[in-house]
């Protein structure tokens, strides 16, 4: 009898419990975001990037610019970002789900992701949402050319990638006295890929450029094998080979090149790839030589040292690149808009982000500001060259800090 | 385009062809026998890949003298898993083996993957940039290698089931079960005895993969993927048809990418696979059955 009447007294019904849980549930989802606003306190920003699949090893090079980017946003006065990682996968449709999953769990900015296939998906759910995406790296022009009130780029588009790249060529090739008369164009053929190969029919002759493109060679950027790509491009015979590449496949073309025995006067990349310190770590001395021209960071100017010696500390060894350097940049876009909004609503931040004038930054060019569709159109390329396992500058001249090499040392005489 | 890059292709497309047959022929002596569709095959292959990778980086262990211990190390874990986890689907219907086998995939990849991370990992033997050069002829040393190295395996293979009691007996259980019961065989002996034998394929392809190409952890299902496509044009069940099968895909590769577009290449293979389907379903080599 007592054992049932305690049972009674204490007994919660199911509905009841239900409810409580519901109610808790929704005060705990609920509170934080309206604390944060009130308060003033960490934006949410969701990272995403390609943390696993075949683009992670990029993916986990961009999250080093998040992990050393607090203290130096904290030492310039700028609010404190929450940040919650997210994973891609290096696929469209998880990046979709993913950016919707981060909204859905609060996020009131979101960064990322490196690929333009996924930084498109992204951006057309941010845009439905009404939540700002500052995209870190992704050149394809489409993902600003919608009309997009909520989307914003500090990264160059491909078309501004080959005009600068084209012009930092020219540069090159006045600074070593020559300059190849054909090259093969071999590029992947992903967003990004296929966004440079379309635009390069465009933008190369407004350049009067001294080479013409012999062939061009279109792969799978998760190729497990290249040998017949680089032996198409081999038989071509041309001066230097120009490329538009990812991590796995600038390595598989490198040793290709050495198995086949050829080593073209250079390799001008305009993509990824060929600077990564994995590319630099993996083939050692093979790796010297390349010239990448990319967006890069001016290492003279004082924020980029900050970073630069930010990453020795976190992690030793690691050159300072493109990856952790728009990827910082981005949060420094998020920060110093939340700290200008005042607020976390998104239309306050994204309108904060359109007035953005950032002159303290660390890439290339005069500094951060965006055009009405949401792009930084002041930010420059540079040219760069692998040597001894680190990346100097060769142009522009502002930011250069060596001469470059020409032609390329031989394979064989590497190995 | 130069007849001498028609050459150096057709020799790379083989050679690799070769080690894709290897790794095929593990699933077709799988299914040959034991009836179940190895839908972790590829991510068995990347499990002796890191294998390799480890025992390389950690003790400089070339692959290729690593290639017997390694291979044993995978009969191993192939008789195990057969024995301990999969023997109690051989009777249940298709699509437990398949789920079974394709969460033993999942969690492989991404056991691979917490252990290793995401980032690619090579092995650079001494040999790694190796070629040789005959007139116009440049054969990539580790590509040559590595075929060969599945050529030789394969033919141990092949002496194996020909000429061996044990083999005679797997492949009695393989033409007539009940058969094979009645005259006293332990079939499930054989049968784990043969999903260790098809593991040590393709852990011995894997060592020699990993000469080619880097290892990821979600390398495996692109590999699973191919060894069902030469497996499905050499002939399900037949041993010669997956080394065929390997070859062909692999040349087929080499001249798609050579005459079309490299990025057509897989487009190319899979449309072997759909001919094959539609006008020879039993395989090149395979068997037609009632």
């Amino acid at each position: 009898m007592t054992r049932k009447s305690r049972s009674n007294s204490a007994r919660i019904s199911r509905r009841a419990f239900s409810a409580g849980i519901g109610a808790a549930g929704l005060a705990a989802g609920i509170a934080p975001f309206n604390i944060a606003r009130a308060q003033g306190g960490p934006l949410k920003v969701g990272v995403l990037l390609p943390r696993s699949g075949f683009e992670a090893g990029i993916g986990q090079d961009c999250q080093r610019g998040v992990d050393i980017a607090a203290p130096i946003l904290k030492s310039l006065g700028l609010p404190e970002l929450a940040i919650v990682n997210g994973d891609t996968e290096s696929s469209v449709e998880t990046a979709r789900s993913r950016a919707a999953q981060m909204i859905s769990d609060s996020a009131q900015l979101l960064i990322g992701a490196f690929d333009s296939g996924q930084t498109t998906a992204i951006a057309q759910v941010a845009e439905q949402n009404g939540i700002p995406l500052v995209i870190n790296i992704a050149a394809a022009p489409e993902i600003t050319d919608q009309g997009y009130k909520f989307v914003f780029r500090n990264f160059p588009t491909a078309k501004m990638i080959l005009g600068d790249a084209f012009e930092n060529q020219k540069q090159v090739f006045n600074l070593v006295g020559t300059a190849p008369k054909t090259v093969v164009f071999m590029h992947v053929n992903d967003t990004f890929g296929t966004a440079m190969s379309k635009g390069i029919n465009f933008v190369m002759p407004k350049f009067n450029m001294p080479y013409t493109i012999a062939d061009e060679i279109a792969y799978d950027p998760a190729a497990r094998d290249l040998s017949v790509e680089v032996a198409k491009a081999k038989a071509s015979n041309p001066d230097a080979l120009l490329l538009v590449s990812r991590l796995n496949d600038a390595m598989l073309i490198t040793r290709e090149l050495v198995k086949q025995r050829w080593t073209p006067q250079a390799i001008l990349s305009m993509g990824p790839g060929w600077y990564e310190d994995q590319y630099l770590k993996t083939l050692g001395k093979l790796s010297d030589g390349p010239l990448s021209f990319v967006p890069w960071y001016d290492p003279n100017k004082p924020l980029s040292k900050k970073l630069e010696a930010a990453l020795a500390v976190a992690y030793p060894g690691i050159n300072l690149n493109t990856n952790h350097v728009f990827t910082f940049e981005a949060l420094l876009v998020a920060a110093d808009a939340y700290k200008r909004a005042g607020s976390a609503d998104p239309k306050a931040l994204a309108d904060a982000i359109r007035a953005t004038n950032i002159t303290d930054n660390v890439s290339i060019g005069p500094g951060i500001q965006f055009d009405a569709t949401g792009q930084n159109t002041k930010v420059k390329d540079g040219a760069v060259q692998n040597r001894d396992g680190k990346v100097v500058v060769i142009s522009p001249p502002s930011a250069a800090n060596a001469k470059p090499e020409w032609p390329l040392t031989s394979y064989q005489s590497r190995t | 385009v130069p007849f001498d890059v028609y050459l150096n292709v057709a020799v790379a497309g083989l050679l690799t062809g070769l080690v894709y047959g290897l790794m095929a022929l593990g699933l077709s002596v799988i299914f040959g026998v034991v009836r179940v569709v190895n839908f972790a095959h590829g991510e068995m292959m990347s499990i002796a890949m890191y294998l390799a990778v480890v025992l390389f980086s950690g003790f400089h262990l070339d692959p290729l003298i690593m290639l017997v211990p390694i291979a044993a190390v995978m009969f191993v874990f192939g008789y195990a898993l057969q024995a301990g986890l999969i023997n109690p689907f051989i009777t249940r219907p298709e699509h437990s083996q398949f789920l079974l086998l394709v969460a033993l995939a999942i969690i492989i990849v991404n056991v691979l993957l917490i252990i290793f991370g995401p980032d690619a990992r090579t092995v650079q033997t001494s040999y790694a940039y190796d070629s040789f050069q005959l007139g116009h002829l440049i054969v990539d040393a580790s590509k040559l290698y590595a075929g060969a190295a599945a050529i030789l395996f394969a033919g141990l293979l092949f002496v194996f089931f020909r000429y061996t009691l044990v083999g005679k007996s797997v492949r009695a259980c393989a033409d007539n079960y009940t058969g094979a019961l009645v005259v006293g065989l332990n079939v499930n002996r054989l049968y784990a005895l043969t999903f260790g034998i098809g593991a040590a394929c393709v852990g011995a392809a894997g060592v020699m993969m990993t000469l080619i190409v880097d290892v990821t952890p979600i390398i495996g299902p692109t590999y699973t993927l191919l060894a069902f496509v030469i497996v499905i044009t050499g002939g399900l069940g037949s041993m010669l048809g997956a080394l065929v099968g390997g070859v062909l895909i692999g040349l087929t590769e080499a001249f798609a990418g050579l005459l079309f577009t490299p990025s057509a290449k897989s487009m190319f293979a899979f449309g072997i696979l759909v001919l094959v389907l539609l006008f020879r379903p039993q395989g090149i080599l395979g068997r037609r059955t009632a």
